[in-house]
């Protein structure tokens, strides 16, 4: 058996010894968000040469820099044209297929955001594999975990693809720091990456002073049981005091009460802060599959038959409206 | 706009609780309920509104799967699709398919039937990819609108709002273009007896991978499926202030 050990080992260090990654870098022209460094911390499971590909409209240095300064990265490749605007998948495809073809990386990952979930596919396509998305684990360098059935089931899947093309859960892999790496910046190939198919209009961001969702500590979400958007700011008020973001259930989010980018679940946003409380949720299958890797969860709901009472950590059956603001004075 | 092509895939129905099989292979699929990908019927009911906005003349939907994928391509008939077609993979092949394959086999359908446009749910709700509308627009080169909650014909194109992590953005595309649909494009609707009826006379026309010349080899190897890990059973508190006290002593709140 340690014979078998020792093979599989040799193996397995043979086959990382080749492998090199290239991750694309998400960000907003200015800042590089969080979501790469997990990306990159996924690279390093991989093993190999880490390259980090920055492409922006302009003035993408400063990214470049933050990328480069990522613990674990050997290059970045920073790439600026107006042809990026927007960061439309049909323009950035071009980019990364020349790069692909440049430096014949053996796996091409991102964080899984709306960006890489558009953007991903349509490179394995067209470098004809078949890509991996939401990777919740790296076993090898063709090994990977991820959910099916909205979180019901493991998968774990052997690729037989030369070049891996994945997206991997932020959650589930740990941000590199960030001031240890000492990546060389350089340019990604030339080439006309301008589409004519989809031209980038305009974007409505929803604006908050609240820690993003996707990387808070402390999520307050609220459901159907908020009633309003307007009782949503009971759950403003904890979340400021606590420092917390607030999310949504599909409910909420269909009935208006709030913006559609604070939907938590299988379609929403994959979330698992230390501390998530739920208001006015009753815990669909959907919802739960958004929040069930939280460390610890709380439930608030009149319900006591409620099925997110099942998941919850610490349960207070309740009238929302009386134990939140008890809470938020409490506090 | 003369043709609209949607994807649908018979999935195991939203609702259900689904269990893994225990020989670790798959989950179980035999006599559970099954139905329209929640997604797809969206993509549906968008396509018959551009046809009764006059806007598309025919409307085809497509399936890839076992025999029983006829279900719910009558359930799109019954919603206001024109005609089906369904292209038959089952068994170990059907559990070894990918949305690459899907994409291609889409792909070849929307040159055949010369569509200028087709939409597909943004992700089917049993493998959860998020990965068709986008590669079948790769294969086409067309471009691809994903996460769609608003669809417009403007001009020659298309003006499409999308969902995006911090909020909404607008894009224009050209046609012929792909698009995945989101859970706030549309309310679709229910397929009414008549409608049912009618729809039994529609035509589906059945076709392989081999007649449109896509192969089907498998692209991955399925390792094991298996129960997610189970959560300890929490405590049910009596009172506000217990909780608080709780998630102090475990250090979340100060």
């Amino acid at each position: 058996m340690f014979s078998r050990c020792s093979r599989n080992l040799t193996t397995f260090l043979k086959s990382t010894r080749f492998q090199s990654t290239l991750v694309i870098a998400e960000h907003n022209n200015q800042n590089l968000l969080p979501i790469t460094a997990n990306a990159v911390g996924a690279a390093k499971k991989i093993g190999g040469d880490v390259t980090v590909l920055v492409a922006g409209t302009q003035n993408c240095d400063k990214v470049a820099a933050d990328a480069a300064k990522l613990d674990g990265v050997n290059k970045v490749l920073i790439a600026e044209s107006g042809a990026f605007k927007g960061f439309t998948a049909e323009s950035i495809t071009s980019l990364v297929l020349s790069t692909q073809n440049q430096f014949k990386f053996t796996h091409i990952l991102a964080g899984a955001s709306a960006f890489s979930k558009s953007l991903l596919p349509r490179v394995a396509a067209k470098l004809d594999v078949s890509p991996v998305s939401e990777v919740i684990e790296v076993k090898s360098p063709n090994t990977f975990v991820r959910t099916i059935y909205a979180g019901n089931a493991i998968l774990t899947l052997k690729s037989k693809e030369p070049i891996q093309v994945l997206s991997i859960r932020g959650t589930n892999f740990e941000a590199v720091s960030s001031g240890a790496g000492k990546g060389a910046v350089d340019k990604a190939p030339e080439g006309n990456y301008a589409s004519d198919l989809t031209e980038f209009v305009s974007q409505e961001l929803s604006k908050s002073d609240r820690p993003e969702l996707t990387s808070a500590k402390i999520i307050i979400s609220g459901g159907r049981g908020l009633k309003s958007g307007d009782n949503f700011k009971l759950l403003y008020d904890l979340a400021d005091k606590w420092g917390a973001a607030v999310g949504a259930s599909r409910a909420a989010v269909d009935a208006g009460y709030v913006a559609n980018d604070l939907q938590i679940g299988q379609t929403g946003k994959i979330v698992a802060p230390d501390l998530y409380v739920a208001v006015g949720i009753s815990g669909a299958i959907q919802h739960l599959a958004g929040m069930k890797d939280s460390k610890t969860i709380v439930a608030i709901n009149k319900d006591p038959e409620a099925p997110i009472f099942q998941v919850a950590d610490y349960g207070l059956v309740a009238d929302l409206f009386k134990a939140v603001p008890e809470i938020t004075g409490k506090v | 706009m003369s043709r609209v092509l949607v994807g649908v895939k018979r999935v195991i129905d939203y609702a259900v609780k689904i269990r893994v099989k225990p020989d670790k292979t798959g989950v179980v699929t035999d006599g559970i309920k099954h139905s329209m990908n929640p997604f797809d019927e969206i993509a549906v009911e968008e396509a018959v509104k551009l046809k009764e906005k006059k806007i598309a003349n025919e409307i085809i939907a497509v399936s890839v799967g076992p025999a029983q994928s006829q279900e719910v391509l009558r359930t799109a008939l019954a919603m206001g699709v024109d005609r089906g077609i369904h292209i038959e993979v089952s068994g170990k092949d059907y559990e070894l398919l990918q949305p690459l394959h899907i994409s291609k086999l889409l792909a070849k359908v929307a040159q055949d039937e010369k569509v200028d446009l087709v939409i597909c749910g943004k992700q089917a709700i049993d493998d959860d990819s998020n990965q068709t509308a986008q590669m079948t627009a790769a294969i086409l080169d067309w471009p691809q609108a994903t996460f769609a909650s608003k669809v417009e014909k403007t001009g020659d194109g298309l003006t499409v709002v999308r969902e995006v992590d911090g909020g909404l953005e607008t894009i224009k595309c050209k046609l012929p273009a792909v698009i995945s649909a989101d859970l706030r494009l549309n309310t679709p609707r229910y397929a009414t007896l008549p409608n049912i009826m009618k729809a039994k006379k529609k035509p589906i026309k059945k076709l392989t991978p081999k007649d449109l010349n896509v192969d089907t080899t498998a692209r991955i190897e399925i390792v094991s499926v298996e129960d997610p890990p189970t959560r300890q059973a929490g405590s049910i508190l009596p009172d506000v202030d217990t909780l608080l006290a709780k998630l102090k002593e475990s250090g979340h709140i100060k």
